[in-house]
């Protein structure tokens, strides 16, 4: 397999507290990495250095061998038109509704016809089971249905690689392992790159070909799903049962 | 020494802001003077900004003509010269109250509205939706906003002296007796085109700043919903002292 997206020993702080000390991770072309950790360890951190959001004060990251912390303008665009990111909170546009949003891409940046679009996004749409939703604004939606309104949205441009920050928080364990059922199925359709973050331990081991574990601003494990299930090491076993005795410091 | 230490470091924190600012600026210049330029999201602006800011204007225009007319009328009373009255009413609302009341109201209305959706936006991580998606938010978010505000701005303030010039007769007329002729034709006698290029300028120049400062504060607005309330007092304020602070150096230096 080739490798797809390299993050090597980046560090990070915000207002001198350091939140990534030396992270580095390997994702291979179709390969869905699961990224977890605590909360507020820095894993939205790494997503969000991955499309260049957010630049490392120090260390690389490389996309197809290509180093994009220095990319700007249209490099940047460009490398960025490769992605498409699931938000935590699924930043769709308020102001616009459901077919509005999963558009805006191919509208802006596309130039398709307004026929082949609304194909594109009602196709879409159906394939996340909004059908019929089509009209109704964010603010209308529940949390499932603004996530899969997200997904859609980051789906309708067939990007090469997908970011999905946080895709079943908040949502009920239903809804929830429909989300990553869906992001199983159409993967298998599409083949994107992807990595998820997630809490959803034993749901997002089904789908991800790897984990990796931050833990303390760096990568403590990276493995297969059987590896990490299998693992003895005492912080990834209270992380996985989410025990409160261990050496995880709560506070 | 902890005071001089506080003072550097509000001096830094200000002039790191400023520099800000002008950088932000600098940007929103080149992607307005570069395509592709977003017509209907313009269109869109001149509606808010020009179009939902009419009854407020009116409103103004229409009280501040009223008040300018009873108060011209009593003191040229004195002088006997309430002859004058028309012209005195005219040339303070073209060349002073009507782009300054206007933009003062505009930053008000749409100006806080304008801070809070872009904060928003910010917060809810729509900016950084629309940059991944590789578009960059200056081209749909800050341009069509000043763009809209140079066209909405002299356009209100047009709005804002006719219908101030039409309050001051229906007082100073109407009310208080002075002649319909005399009102009307002293003011043809008295107020220059460059009377009312000078308020057309100024308005302009407030359609700037406000579109500027509101829209930079709701770009850099802090987290939560107490980082966007802030950002909207903030832009307000400064919008509103910025447009009287330059409406005197204009006034000053250049007419």
């Amino acid at each position: 397999m080739d490798r797809m997206i390299k993050i090597d020993d980046i560090h990070k702080s915000f207002n001198g507290f350091l939140v990534l000390k030396g992270v580095s991770l390997e994702v291979e072309k179709g390969e869905i990495l699961a990224l977890i950790g605590g909360s507020g360890n820095g894993k939205s951190v790494i997503l969000k250095h991955v499309v260049g959001l957010i630049i490392p004060d120090q260390g690389h990251v490389y996309i197809d061998g290509k180093d994009i912390c220095h990319l700007k303008g249209k490099e940047l665009e460009a490398l960025r038109s490769r992605f498409g990111f699931l938000f935590q909170g699924g930043a769709l546009f308020s102001s616009l509704t459901v077919f509005d949003n999963v558009a805006f891409p191919l509208r802006e940046k596309i130039h398709l016809s307004e026929e082949e679009i609304r194909k594109k996004v009602l196709h879409q749409l159906d394939q996340v089971g909004l059908s019929g939703a089509e009209h109704k604004f964010p603010a209308e939606l529940s949390g499932g249905m603004v996530k899969r309104t997200a997904f859609a949205r980051a789906l309708v441009t067939q990007p090469e690689i997908i970011l999905f920050d946080e895709p079943t928080t908040g949502l009920d364990p239903v809804i929830a392992h429909t989300i990553l059922d869906l992001i199983k199925s159409i993967h298998r359709q599409l083949g994107f790159t992807a990595i998820i973050v997630s809490h959803e331990l034993s749901r997002v081991f089904k789908i991800a070909h790897k984990v990796a574990m931050l833990h303390e601003g760096k990568i403590l494990f990276s493995g297969t799903p059987e590896e990490i299930l299998a693992s003895q090491n005492p912080v990834v076993k209270q992380f996985i049962s989410g025990s409160l005795e261990g050496p995880i410091k709560l506070y | 020494m902890l005071w001089i230490r506080k003072l550097g470091s509000i001096t830094l924190s200000t002039l790191r802001d400023m520099g800000r600012m002008g950088l932000f600026f600098g940007q929103t210049l080149f992607c307005m003077a570069t395509p592709p330029i977003k017509f209907s999201w313009i269109i869109k602006q001149i509606w808010f900004i020009g179009y939902q800011s009419m009854l407020v204007i009116f409103l103004t225009g229409a009280f501040s003509g009223m008040v300018l007319g009873l108060q011209g009328f009593y003191t040229l009373n004195r002088f006997g010269s309430t002859a004058l009255l028309g012209p005195m009413v005219a040339l303070s609302l073209i060349k002073e109250l009507g782009p300054v009341l206007s933009g003062l109201m505009v930053t008000g209305r749409a100006g806080s509205a304008m801070t809070a959706e872009i904060g928003i936006m910010r917060i809810s991580e729509q900016i950084d939706a629309m940059e991944l998606m590789g578009l960059n938010p200056f081209r749909y978010l800050i341009v069509p906003k000043l763009i809209g505000a140079i066209i909405a701005l002299p356009l209100l303030t047009a709005i804002f002296d006719v219908v101030g010039i039409f309050g001051g007769y229906l007082v100073g007329g109407k009310l208080l007796g002075v002649g319909e002729g005399t009102y009307f034709g002293e003011m043809t006698n008295y107020v220059r085109m460059d009377d009312v290029l000078e308020g057309i300028f100024k308005s302009l120049c407030f359609g700037v700043i406000i579109s500027w400062i509101c829209s930079y504060k709701g770009f850099s607005a802090g987290f939560g919903a107490e980082g966007v309330s802030k950002a909207t007092t903030q832009a307000v304020v400064l919008s509103s002292v910025l447009i009287l602070f330059w409406d005197y150096v204009m006034t000053s230096l250049l007419f």
